[in-house]
């Protein structure tokens, strides 16, 4: 396997917008709300800058093709930006194209930007896209909670769950994501609700109720990477670097082959071998003190946590009544709050992701502060559970 | 006579779905009282995913799958219906293309006209030499609201297979055909005018007096004298419409010992073109070999013909029709039934407009996979997908070009996963979908029909079906795919 970049790229700043539904502010904006942010923490002028990557994932709905969204709403100097889109996974995808050109030297200091406008649509749900012409002919036109809760009915039969009991802990995830989210200035949702709230709430998608399912937001995260030397010279002592930025996609079998059986995330499994091998993490349940999951429904969440290695198989449902992801719980996982609660502008995920593991790390994360977390995983999924990108992103704490 | 035309299969489709007449009547009971008798049974009505042309589908997949072997390779495919949805673009090649039938065939649809299958029928038996010729009749008509055609109406095909001389061919005949009269006579007992949705009807007693009594007599008459046989020879009379009109008739053309076949009023309604042919299919069942039938069709004119059932008559593999359609899914929404037949137009959310446009070009391309339900199945480890595909999805294999046409239509799935979604846009909600495991390690993500919620369960099996999938209001196009259905 080759040397990957563990270690070899430091996050210099990084800002995050306000999520949630942004009448007043359209992807620009929210782009200049998210650099403005991290330009002073990172302590540099934006013409410093030298690359810098854009996520954005329904272009056609709301910011429009391309890397200009970002060169033009920022009047950047005529730097190189590449435009990348990777599903859910999209602004994963950012900070990977920046940090591997940190990494081997082509640039200094990279931008990684994610951005999605996502209440220009006049939906509720999100839009839909628009399919492979022959994909047209013979998929079902399903929706995001529909294609994951496949993943429940599956879950239960699999390992001998009633939906009910299943559905206990997928409210108790729920709940857990809006305790968190109530204390993040930044979050979307910052209600408070009972686990009997949630399950007598309308059905989406049988088994998943509407709270269940995370927010759709407007939102921009960004990143600024460079390598160690260089945030040391910048004055820099407290060191956050990436120490493991992996990806799997699909190939089809999920889709295709019945030796997937319907209630896991097969590219997570593999993304997490790959990323704890890059970290150097063996046992990954006693060496991550925090986690932020692609937590779009609360089933993904769940099952997440057996893909992860975080939880044995069949039991992710116990450790989660058990309190084992809460806030005072072994490993917190959502602690901002999560897609569920913080939001979930589709290009700006991965990257906010980052931004509260970053905080988290760092110290600076406020009144949801946990006690010195000094290594942090986000997991980014974009797609469906039947074919899918998962990026595994591990950060740790250098003084 | 050793080349008669015989009939070697039959096989009938009604849809599950039943609407009682008593639902019918309880929602329009405000226009007043509605006609004592026929308020009672149901009627099949499709579902928002049938037509006549899915209905001929299932059908003909009936009527070829009852045949035992040699399997004869069917050299035509005649569609009769006057409810078929395309005006032009040939229904009947269609239907070939769903059945996976070779290209090199004859197909036509016969339209125009509520006796377009006997019709067809007897042109088969008088002019085709040689071939298995597949009939399919079908009919899905619509029916104005209090109408008493609304009372009336069912849905239904039912598809024959008819060779010239059978026992040549090494097939067993259900049945003879022993002569076929027609009459062209332009007796307009009702019309639908093209683009026009509904029927527009005349006096029931004129129509039986000046229509049925005369024109239909007269061609039983010379179906009769033309098989040389006397009127109280015949064992069935085979005719749909009023039974108190079809007993008149039997004893006006002295068809003093046929049994009236009954017309399923109580179980589905009148099929339209398909119904002849559905009573027949029940006729064969019930027939004991060397029996005659007299099978009539009326429209503008009438066919007679006379059949003699065969050794293979009487053997119903399965349950009887009768029972069959006896055991139906009741709709109780009489609303519901109005919007699937786009008689009411609920508002159904912005997902609902969604643009359907067809890539016509990559249907044409794939139409052996959309069309006829064939995937792969790889030379080298055996694997069964949909799509068929250049690379084999088995992790273990990943070959490239390994993969031969695999029909799946006729194969059994088993449901892997599932959700009701109430959120995406279905005429009839929730749009239930999923993974259902293909026989030999395939995967295919589908929608499954004819499920309500909280009927199906992880593990159950399915068979395939081929339905509507999608709508195109904006360029008024439909496109079909096969929908998996709990057995």
């Amino acid at each position: 396997m080759a040397q990957g970049i563990r270690d070899k790229v430091a996050i210099l700043g990084m800002g995050c917008s306000k999520f949630g539904e942004r009448w007043d502010c359209g992807p620009d904006d929210l782009m200049l709300e998210a650099l403005s942010e991290a330009l002073a923490d990172a302590g540099i002028d934006r013409d410093r800058l030298e690359a810098a990557w854009l996520g954005i994932f329904f272009d056609e709905q709301s910011t429009g093709k391309s890397s200009l969204p970002l060169a033009m709403g920022l009047r950047l100097a005529n730097i190189p930006v590449t435009r990348v889109e990777n599903l859910c996974a999209t602004g994963t995808e950012a900070l990977r194209g920046a940090a591997h050109a940190v990494a081997c030297g082509a640039c200094d200091i990279a931008l990684a930007m994610g951005v999605e406008k996502l209440k220009d649509t006049g939906y509720a749900g999100l839009p839909e896209r628009t399919k492979g012409t022959f994909e047209d002919l013979y998929l079902p036109s399903s929706t995001a909670p529909g294609a994951f809760a496949q993943l429940a009915s599956a879950y239960a039969a699999r390992h001998g769950y009633s939906m009910a009991e299943l559905r206990r802990a997928m409210a108790h995830i729920s709940c857990k994501s809006h305790d968190n989210g109530a204390r993040n200035p930044k979050a979307h949702l910052r209600n408070r609700i009972t686990e009997e709230q949630v399950l007598a709430a309308p059905m989406i998608s049988y088994p998943l109720g509407v709270l269940d399912c995370c927010g759709v937001s407007d939102g921009a995260a960004c990143a600024i990477v460079t390598t160690p030397a260089i945030a040391r010279a910048l004055g820099k002592r407290d060191l956050v670097t990436i120490k493991a930025l992996q990806l799997a996609t699909s190939n089809g079998v999920e889709m295709g082959h019945c030796s997937w059986d319907g209630s896991h995330t097969l590219t997570t499994r593999i993304a997490a071998a790959r990323a704890y091998q890059e970290a150097g993490i063996s046992r990954p349940a006693e060496q991550i003190d925090m986690i932020e999951v692609h937590d779009c429904f609360s089933i993904t969440e769940l099952v997440l946590m057996e893909d992860l290695g975080l939880s044995a198989e069949g039991m992710a449902p116990h450790d989660v009544l058990d309190g084992r992801f809460d806030r005072d719980g072994a490993i917190p996982c959502q602690i901002d709050g999560g897609l569920k609660c913080f939001g979930h502008p589709i290009g700006a995920t991965g990257l906010r992701m980052a931004y509260e593991v970053y905080l988290q790390l760092l110290g600076r994360a406020g009144e949801r502060q946990l006690a010195a977390p000094a290594i942090g995983l986000a997991h980014n999924l974009g797609g469906i559970p039947n074919r899918n990108v998962a990026s595994i992103a591990i950060f740790g704490l250098t003084t | 006579m050793s080349a008669l035309t015989s009939i070697v299969a039959c096989g009938s489709y009604v849809p599950d779905l039943r609407l009682e007449r008593a639902c019918i009547a309880q929602a329009l009971q405000w226009l007043g009282p509605s006609g004592g008798a026929a308020v009672s049974g149901a009627r099949a009505i499709c579902n928002w995913d049938e037509d006549a042309l899915t209905m001929a589908v299932e059908a003909a997949r009936n009527c070829l799958g009852a045949l035992r072997d040699p399997e004869p390779r069917v050299q035509s495919v005649t569609l009769a219906s006057t409810s078929l949805p395309f005006a032009d673009r040939s229904n009947a090649t269609l239907v070939a293309s769903a059945l996976g039938l070779p290209e090199s065939i004859r197909t036509s649809d016969r339209t125009g006209s509520l006796r377009s299958a006997t019709t067809a029928l007897a042109d088969l038996a008088l002019r085709d030499a040689g071939a298995a010729a597949l009939l399919v009749a079908t009919d899905a008509r619509l029916a104005r609201p209090a109408s008493p055609q609304e009372l009336q109406f069912g849905a239904g095909a039912t598809a024959l297979l008819t060779v010239r001389d059978a026992h040549a061919a090494g097939m067993e005949p259900l049945a003879v055909i022993l002569a076929a009269e027609s009459l062209a006579a332009d007796f307009v007992d009702h019309y639908r005018m093209n683009a026009e949705r509904f029927d527009y009807a005349l006096e029931e007693r004129w129509i039986r007096d000046e229509g049925i009594m005369k024109l239909v007599g007269e061609s039983i008459a010379r179906a009769l004298q033309s098989a040389a046989l006397q009127p109280e020879h015949v064992d069935h009379l085979v005719m749909s419409g009023s039974r108190t009109t079809v007993r008149r008739l039997a004893q006006a053309t002295g068809l003093c010992n046929a049994r009236l076949q009954d017309d399923f009023h109580a179980q589905c309604g009148d099929t339209g073109t398909a119904h002849p042919l559905l009573m027949l299919a029940a006729a064969l069942e019930a027939a004991k070999p060397g029996e005659r039938i007299v099978l009539v069709g009326f429209g503008q004119g009438a066919d007679a013909l006379v059949l003699v059932a065969a050794d293979a008559a009487g053997r119903a593999a399965r349950a009887p029709l009768a029972e069959r359609l006896g055991s139906g899914k009741p709709e109780p929404y009489y609303t519901r039934y109005l919007a699937h037949c786009g008689l009411l137009e609920p508002y159904f959310g912005m997902r609902a407009e969604r643009d359907n446009r067809t890539a016509h070009t990559v249907a044409w391309r794939k139409r052996r996979q959309t069309n006829a339900f064939v995937g792969g199945r790889c030379r080298d480890c055996g694997t069964v997908q949909f799509p068929k595909s250049r690379v084999c999805v088995n992790p273990l294999c990943r070959r490239t070009d390994t993969q031969e046409e695999c029909p799946l239509a006729a194969t059994i799935g088993r449901v892997k996963t599932f959700t009701e979604d109430w959120q995406a846009y279905s005429p009839r909600p929730p749009y239930v979908y999923g993974n259902v495991e293909l026989e030999s390690g395939g995967n295919l993500l589908m929608e499954f029909t004819d499920v309500d919620p909280g009927e199906l369960r992880v593990g159950d099996e399915v068979r395939f079906v081929f339905r509507v999938k999608d709508i195109d209001r904006l360029r008024g196009f439909r496109r079909y795919f096969w929908k998996a259905k709990k057995v």
